[in-house]
């Protein structure tokens, strides 16, 4: 990779401070960095390493919502997310392999808006909050596209505030060579209603799949998906799997995880 | 209970102290001092014409020592072809120059087109992206049968076409075999892919060239599974190095399967560069840099048709076959398609007429050349599907299509149509083997369980047969291969009755260190801990062939037991002078020599300290000294066959493959250790069923590679394979090598491939999707759905 | 370069190190602990795995001086006081988990962590836990069989069939 300075700030304020330069960018976990960098596909001048940020990290209930720190590394989240919201731990349990969870941070994975990470489809699911050092962003909001979200050059994401849903379930189809999800779709139902989001499958990265929600709102049950399709025509078309096999995953996996929720 | 140490004990590896705890010493672990560091600047497409390369800027930076070009190379050798086949019309192949840096135009993604080398790796790498390289990109050859179409872009300009041969093979046969066709009661034909697959072995391919002026001595430190085999074709024909002042060490090695027998052009830069700049130099692959620069395996498009008489007797076979060469003919690619693929056209069966043929094709890809099984694979795949397909459409039982058309017993020794003989097999006993292991009969039952729980469950058979240890030497050079094939061995007994065993094979994985020391302490009745295997270093090894093709344990080790057999016969004397007694009177047991009838006797090191403190010696008679190298030159093939039982359950929602259960049931001769063994055939079944499921090479229609990694090139994992059940109790020894052993590493990786496909077919049949009659590797859970959904 | 100092096997060390060095490189390289392998660049295979701070990772994902001042346990350190085999090295020496040896380290550190968090695992677990370490030569039979045996488990029915 090219060089660079590294930095490793132990509050957000010189963190920040430190991303102000030029060329400056954040390293969290460096799960999805260091291998691009390898590939030198970017070339910081200064690294600014967030693990070592005591308020970053952390997973802590606060009424119906949990806060989770960006800079928690998703086996923490799998172990201490599992009382509170089990299909937030159980979806951070299975990312990448266990060296990687331990490194991977949700904060990194939700900046990185990678279109068949884990994390992404969860927020959105959940109606969760970004929150960074300048402002709240609803998740409605923060995935743009592709590698795209709505935080500025220099923004951190501090914590991630999900409300916790009464059933939920995240599953995943995984693609055979990185594991990462083929399909994947996260259900949560709150009083409100439900919300699906599927990751790994459209072109635009992780969207809400808004027939499944109003057809899961009437009725949660498997069966209320019953001849329901995602529409193929902006699905991913790969080696992995065909526009037609990922709308069709779409619906098998939201079914299975209907049924995981109950 | 055979003795600790001794033939068909399970010992354990001696090689594994080292490896467990971090002390192995693999090639990328050796640094000399004053070591620089090669990166190579290789082609971003797959076919271009290089207008002009400048390097000014690169040789400026910081740490850069110097930068190589292909105009660094002219007069320079280029990478030899160690096999010339020849066609059908009696012509030899095309054989087009391979430099070891791009002339003039570039052939595939990764060819390589300039080398910086510099102090460090990062810094050769900054400089190399300074490197203005003026291409004209060209139209790329990527399809094989586009490829050979009229007017495609041709990849050596100064060949005549794309088509490096059009084999056919038994050539006189074609006319009977088409005869044969016509009259058949029943014919079947399949069309298939055999897809292009990336041997990877963990550890990258390494080279790290020295050079002492002083001596004038040239040594390369490289990843081989061949050293011998790099340093005569890199010293002959590339560089123009004499043995004497060339030497090669392939040192510990993660990991071959066939990929790291190939002599490379890295290999040729290091030693070269090392020379020209009188210091070491260093090169690492990537895995992203191995991806375009390993030679990759199988990539054959085959069409196969089986004739049968009213009885269903096979009465013929003709295939055609399109083999892929890549860009280049890597060192023993075009033998593949031909002489290890065409030979074993017949299988287990007893089909009277063959014709097979192939026409090897030149694309913008990386080279195609052996990997685990290289041809029988290929082979096996298509016959053993094509059985499959057979049955059905007959509707009779694939077990019993099988048996009726298997060679048995009493035939052999059997010539089969296509130029071979199999010397030994029971086939029948191993279908009976798997069949119990695998509890066929109760098969049904579960399947119904499976369905319950709305899944769908097959079960899939291949018998296959493979021919390792290819040789003789003669026949071999009639057939066009430019080496000898086969084995050596010194054993030099220490004088207080230790012994150092010099190989010519080479252990990367298989265990030699372990199991050759057991022949030996087994033949002489000594602890094995008493003897050391030392292999891979040409100053110190006898000229040898190295390891692939299963070859080890039946020439090596036969080269092995020939010199252990002159250290006997020559210990005897001395043992005979000492004891006073007749030569033929000796016999050694159990370490010791002793006169029949009598109780004299002399141990072991009694007879070694004589050999070389000769105060009490036959002088007049005999050498002092007990050191003995045989030169072993098979005088054919071994045979090893066995049946394979897969047992699949396919989810119809997503089209995923779940392999259940693989039953392995393995005739390999003699076996020397049983642990060992079964551990080439798990490798082996992981492979095959890899391939079955998972793996696949891909180049987009512009010869860009598109599974260029880890994350798009599937590599079978933990939790993507059963436990295996591995059986070697079907024993019809080899009956012309002294040990009687016939090869298991490549058998895994043939077998299994066709029966994890003929199970997801049957698995689809049994759930009423009939319209199934193949899907091609790897059948991935998208590939399994959507045929599922075609009608 | 900047001067980096940490734990490795119980032994305080510190050398130079560039940013972009990776802790991998630092291990191999700086403190000629070889070892630890590299066999690919995407954090995949897992023949890099070393502990740092009692967690498994990809130390070829992991910058050097990221690790500054952390206690690192590459498989130098998994031998026994007297140099004999640690448990999990020895099973994996008894039932051939390994054959090219090239990914046994990491096979080896990643069997310490799960052993550590799950001290008797399931087939199952032990084939999923393994998912971040690639093995090309054993087809993981073994591996899981020597993982099985290290937590004290009867292995000896693995793959052999009921006849």
């Amino acid at each position: 990779m090219y060089n660079f300075d590294f930095v490793k700030p132990s509050t957000l304020a010189d963190a920040v401070a430190a991303l102000a330069g030029d060329e400056a960018q954040a390293l969290s976990g460096g799960q999805t960095l260091l291998p691009t960098m390898k590939q030198r596909l970017n070339a910081p001048a200064t690294l600014v390493s967030l693990t070592g940020i005591p308020e970053l990290k952390g997973v802590c209930r606060d009424g119906d919502t949990l806060v989770i720190g960006a800079a928690t590394p998703h086996a923490v989240v799998a172990a201490e997310a599992a009382a509170h919201y089990p299909a937030l731990a159980a979806l951070a349990g299975g990312i990448g392999d266990p060296a990687v969870r331990n490194r991977g941070t949700i904060g990194g994975s939700l900046a990185n808006n990678d279109p068949s990470a884990c994390y992404p489809s969860a927020a959105l699911a959940s109606g969760a909050t970004i929150v960074t050092n300048q402002r709240e962003i609803a998740a409605d909001d923060y995935f743009v596209g592709l590698f795209e979200t709505a935080l500025h050059e220099g923004e951190i994401i501090t914590s991630v505030r999900f409300p916790i849903p009464t059933k939920a379930a995240y599953a995943k189809f995984n693609q055979p060579a990185s594991r990462f999800a083929l399909t994947g779709a996260f259900v949560a139902q709150y009083a409100s209603g439900v919300r699906v989001a599927i990751t790994g499958a459209s072109e635009g990265g992780v969207f809400r799949w808004a027939e499944a929600e109003a057809a899961l709102s009437a009725n949660f049950s498997a069966d209320a998906l019953n001849g329901l399709a995602a529409p193929a025509d902006r699905m991913i078309d790969d080696l992995h799997g065909t526009r037609e096999y990922r709308a069709h995953l779409c619906g098998v996996m939201t079914r299975r995880a209907v049924t995981a929720a109950h | 209970m055979p003795k600790d140490g001794g033939i068909g004990a399970s010992t354990k590896r001696r090689e594994d102290l080292r490896f467990l705890t971090g002390n192995g010493r693999y090639t990328d672990d050796i640094n000399l001092r004053g070591q620089l560091h090669a990166y190579f600047l290789r082609s971003q497409v797959a076919h271009g014409r290089i207008n002009a390369i400048d390097s000014s800027t690169a040789q400026g930076m910081p740490g850069v020592v110097r930068v190589f070009t292909g105009a660094d190379f002219e007069g320079v050798g280029g990478l030899p072809c160690g096999w010339q086949v020849t066609d059908r019309f009696g012509q030899p192949m095309q054989e087009p120059a391979h430099p070891v840096l791009a002339q003039g135009k570039v052939r595939h993604v990764g060819d390589p087109i300039a080398v910086v080398v510099a102090e460090s790796l990062e810094q050769a790498r900054d400089a190399a992206e300074t490197i203005e390289v003026d291409i004209t990109e060209l139209p790329a050859a990527v399809d094989m049968k586009a490829a050979l179409a009229e007017g495609a872009p041709k990849v050596h300009d100064d060949l005549t076409s794309n088509l490096c041969y059009d084999w056919g093979f038994v050539e006189e046969n074609k006319g009977a075999v088409n005869e044969a066709f016509e009259k058949a009661a029943h014919t079947v034909s399949l069309e298939l892919v055999n897809q292009r697959l990336v041997a990877n072995p963990m550890e990258p391919r390494v080279a790290v060239g020295d050079y002492d002026p002083w001596n004038d001595m040239s040594t390369l430190y490289t990843t081989s599974q061949n050293p011998h085999v790099i340093r005569l074709l890199m010293g002959a024909f590339v560089l123009g190095i004499p043995e004497h002042k060339l030497r090669v060490v392939a040192p510990d090695v993660g990991g071959g399967f066939g990929s790291k027998i190939f002599h490379y052009a890295e290999e040729a830069f290091c030693t070269f560069a090392a020379r020209k700049l009188k210091k070491p130099v260093k090169w690492t692959a990537s895995r992203s840099e191995a991806f375009i620069s390993d030679a990759q395996g199988r990539d054959h498009v085959t069409k196969i048709e089986l004739a049968l008489d009213a009885d269903h007797n096979f009465t013929a076979i003709r295939t055609e076959t399109y083999a892929n060469m890549g860009a280049y003919l890597s060192t023993f690619a075009p033998s593949v398609p031909t002489w290890l693929h065409g030979t074993l056209m017949a299988g287990n069966y007893k089909t009277p007429l063959i014709y097979v043929n192939v026409k090897a094709v030149f694309t913008n890809t990386v080279p195609v050349d052996a990997y685990r099984g290289a041809g029988r694979p290929e082979a096996t795949f298509q016959l053993e599907r094509l059985v499959d397909k057979a049955a059905r459409e007959l509707g009779v039982d694939p077990i019993e299509l099988r048996r009726k058309n298997f060679i048995q017993p009493d035939q052999f020794p059997y010539a089969t149509p296509v130029a071979v003989e199999y010397d030994t097999g029971n086939y029948d006993a191993t279908m009976d083997k798997m069949l119990a292991l695998s509890d066929y009969a109760g098969f049904a039952a579960r399947a119904e369980e499976s369905k319950k729980r709305g899944k769908l469950r097959g079960f899939g058979i291949a018998h296959y047969i493979e021919a390792c240890g290819i040789a003789p030497s003669n026949l071999v050079g009639q057939l066009g291969a430019r080496a000898g094939l086969y084995e050596s061995a010194t054993v030099r007994v220490n004088a207080t009755g230790s012994i150092s065993v010099f190989t010519g094979s080479h252990s990367h994985g298989q265990g030699h260190e372990t199991t050759f020391a057991q022949v030996v302490a087994e033949m002489i009745g000594i602890d094995a801990g008493q003897v050391e295997i030392v292999h891979g270093d040409t100053s110190n090894t006898p000229m040898g062939m190295g390891t692939y093709g299963s070859r080890s344990l039946a020439v090596g080790g036969s080269a092995l037991v020939r010199a252990t057999n002159k250290i006997i016969d020559k210990a005897k004397k001395v043992a005979a002078h000492l004891l006073e007694a007749s030569e033929a009177d000796i016999e050694l047991k159990d370490g010791k020599f002793s006169v029949a009838g009598t109780d004299k006797s002399v141990d072991w090191a009694g007879v070694t300290l004589a050999a070389y403190v000769p105060h009490n010696y036959p002088l007049e008679n005999l050498e002092p000294g007990l050191e003995e190298t045989a030169f072993y030159d098979p005088s054919n093939f071994t045979y090893p066959a066995g049946a394979y039982g897969c047992e699949v359950e396919v989810d119809p929602e997503t089209g995923k493959v779940d392999v259940l259960s693989f039953t392995a049931a393995d005739d390999f001769g003699n076996v020397v250790n049983p642990m060992i063994v079964e551990g080439q055939v798990h490798g082996g079944l992981a492979q095959g069923i890899g391939q079955a499921l998972l793996e696949s090479c891909t180049y987009d229609e512009n010869g860009q590679l598109v599974t260029g990694s880890f994350m798009d090139y599937a590599m079978p994992r933990a939790d993507d394979v059963p436990a295996y059940t591995v059986d070697h109790s079907c024993v019809t020894p080899c009956t012309h090598n002294p040990l009687g052993v016939k090869g298991c590493g490549e058998a895994g990786a043939i077998g299994s491939p066709p029966a994890v496909v003929n199970a997801v077919i049957d698995a689809l049949h049994r759930g009423g999707l009939t319209h199934v009659s193949h899907i091609d590797m790897p059948l991935t859970p998208s590939r399994v759905w959507s045929a599922m959904q075609a009608k | 370069m900047t001067k980096i100092s940490m734990t490795v096997n119980g032994r305080s060390v510190s050398a130079e190190a560039e940013g972009r060095t990776l802790l991998v490189n630092f291990l191999r390289e700086a403190l000629e602990l070889t070892g630890t392998h590299v066999g690919c660049d995407t954090s995949q295979c897992g023949a890099c795995v070393v502990h740092v701070d009692g967690k498994a990772v990809k130390s070829c994902t992991m910058l050097a001086m990221d690790a500054e001042g952390a206690s690192v346990t590459t498989i130098e350190g998994m031998a026994n006081a007297d140099g004999s085999l640690g448990t999990i090295q020895q099973a994996f020496q008894d039932h051939h988990g390994l054959q090219c040896g090239f990914c046994t380290p990491g096979m080896v550190m990643s069997t310490a962590a799960l052993l550590a968090e799950n001290p008797k695992p399931t087939e199952a677990e032990v084939r999923h836990y393994l998912e971040g370490n690639i093995c090309r030569c054993t087809g993981y039979h073994n591996i899981v069989k020597a993982v099985l045996a290290a937590s004290g488990q009867d292995v000896s029915g693995m793959g052999v069939a009921a006849e």
